[in-house]
């Protein structure tokens, strides 16, 4: 017990998880507004549109989510020399980030565009027939139903964010993962204890997401 | 030298023709209807009925051929289009209320979002609308609660709400229940009296007796057979709406 307790003390494991509670937060709010709008372009009328939003899924989705914050800290900011902030760690904190959001952002889409189809045709074409053009009646029409019918897979894609932040530290970020190796080194006595402290944490971070995902899609789920 | 017609039909398709593949749905449409006219469309399922009626609000496209409302060719899209498409109201089997706003709601949002109207002054136009098609007691509801037969009629009221040039009605009783129909077919009634223009596809004989001017029997994507509605049912000339009514009239 008192090693657990002195563990505490000695490193800064609730910062570790603060750090990924941010990065999450951040990543969560740009992702879903990057992927909303690559879902409209996907079921747009306009082809090149589509084409873009195809494209942009197809390709984040398919590369690892390690390659491409490997790529923001040695790619974007060593060789292409591109800086989001003057503070050394802010600004790997920010690629990380950019990074997340990139990658997850194809994955709202599809969560977003799996809602689409939970709305029935006549949605649209009622809304066409009033005389709204594409971009209003996917905004006023299509999009809040399919929201609430896409609740449950976004919930999903909000854990993966979550647990998906660790490698966050591939990124020079410091964060749970980082610190995680860091103490198994120094304290390779006690190595479950520690792996315990940090797979508990983020049991207790990811329950209640899902918890609140599922109470949210029954709750808002559109009545026909 | 051409005289100029006396009144200028309000909907006009000339030799419109599609096809959904090999399936030639419309062949060589020609119709006018006229103002304060209610036309009523007939004929056996598949027979091109509904691609007619969506085809004039251009939610399905023509291959070739002219579909006019008010004179004015219907644009192939954008903002042309959506402004005609608003002049033409369309209610559908289904009904189509948008599921998650309420009633008023659903009345007010095009007013509001395509017209500009004013929150407020749309408010009152579409209690006026939901008094007179006898729901406004139910407006803050969501569609859900409400019975078939009274969503179709907020459906009327929405698209009335856009002070349409006329209105097309898809088959809108036949998803009721029998004990709703009349509600329906009554404010549709009372909408043709009012000299609304309307094309509506429909199997009520007791409506297009009622209400219709003119009855349009299609089958097999061709317009077989035009009359009033007196002489249709009781004498038709072709075999189809012979053979047609026959077996609409065993039920
Ligand atoms: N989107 C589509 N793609 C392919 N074929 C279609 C499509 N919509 C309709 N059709 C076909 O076109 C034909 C005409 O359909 P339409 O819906 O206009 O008939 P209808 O007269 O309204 O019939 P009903 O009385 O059953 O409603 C049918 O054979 C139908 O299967
Ligand atoms: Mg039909």
């Amino acid at each position: 017990m008192d090693r657990f307790l002195s563990l505490f003390q000695d490193y800064d494991i609730l910062g570790a998880f603060w750090a990924n509670i941010q990065l999450t937060f951040w990543a969560a709010l740009g992702s879903f507004v990057l992927g909303t709008i690559l879902a409209l372009m996907r079921i747009s009328p306009v082809p090149s549109f589509q084409w873009v939003g195809a494209s942009y899924v197809n390709i984040f989705r398919n590369t690892p989510l390690t390659i491409i914050i490997v790529f923001g800290v040695l790619g974007l900011y060593s060789q292409l020399q591109v800086q989001l902030n003057e503070n050394f760690n802010l600004n790997f904190f920010m690629l990380a980030i950019v990074g997340l959001t990139v990658y997850h952002a194809a994955f709202v889409c599809e969560a977003i565009r799996s809602g689409v189809n939970t709305v029935p045709l006549g949605q649209a074409e009622a809304a066409r027939a009033i005389g709204l053009s594409f971009f209003p009646a996917a905004w006023l029409i299509i999009l809040p139903q399919a929201l609430r019918g896409a609740v449950a897979p976004l919930g999903n894609v909000l854990i993966a964010l979550t647990k998906n932040s660790t490698v966050a530290t591939a990124g020079s970020v410091a964060e749970t993962s980082g610190l995680m190796r860091t103490m198994l080194e120094f304290n390779g006595d006690i190595a479950l204890l520690i792996f315990l402290i940090f797979a508990v944490g983020f049991v207790i971070i990811v329950i209640p997401i899902g918890l609140a995902t599922t109470w949210l899609s029954k709750k808002l789920a559109v009545a026909r | 030298m051409a005289t100029e017609p006396a009144v200028r039909p309000l909907v006009e398709l000339k030799n419109v023709n599609k096809h959904f593949g090999a399936l030639h749905v419309l062949q060589n449409i020609n119709l006018e209807v006229t103002k304060g006219e209610v036309v009523v469309v007939i004929g056996p399922s598949g027979s091109g009925k509904s691609t007619l009626c969506r085809a004039i609000n251009r939610l399905e496209t023509i291959d070739t051929g002219e579909i006019l409302i008010d004179g004015k060719r219907l644009p192939s899209e954008g903002k042309g289009l959506a402004a005609l498409r608003a002049d033409v109201g369309m209610v559908f089997q289904s009904f189509n209320l948008f599921a998650h706003k309420s009633i008023l709601e659903n009345v007010t949002l095009g007013p509001v979002k395509v017209k500009k109207m004013k929150p407020d002054a749309a408010k009152d136009l579409a209690m006026g609308l939901l008094e007179r098609v006898g729901v406004a007691n139910q407006a803050q509801k969501l569609p859900a609660q409400l019975s078939g037969g009274q969503q179709q009629r907020v459906a009327i009221a929405r698209a009335l709400a856009m002070k349409p040039k006329v209105m097309l009605f898809d088959e809108p009783t036949s998803a009721l229940d029998p004990e709703m129909i009349n509600e329906v077919l009554d404010t549709m009634v009372e909408l043709a009296r009012e000299g609304m223009t309307m094309i509506v596809i429909t199997h009520e004989m007791g409506f297009a007796r009622k209400a219709a001017d003119r009855v349009i029997f299609m089958a097999d994507g061709q317009i077989v057979e035009q009359a009033t509605p007196e002489e249709f049912f009781t004498n038709p000339r072709s075999e189809r709406a012979k053979d047609f009514l026959g077996k609409i009239l065993e039920h």
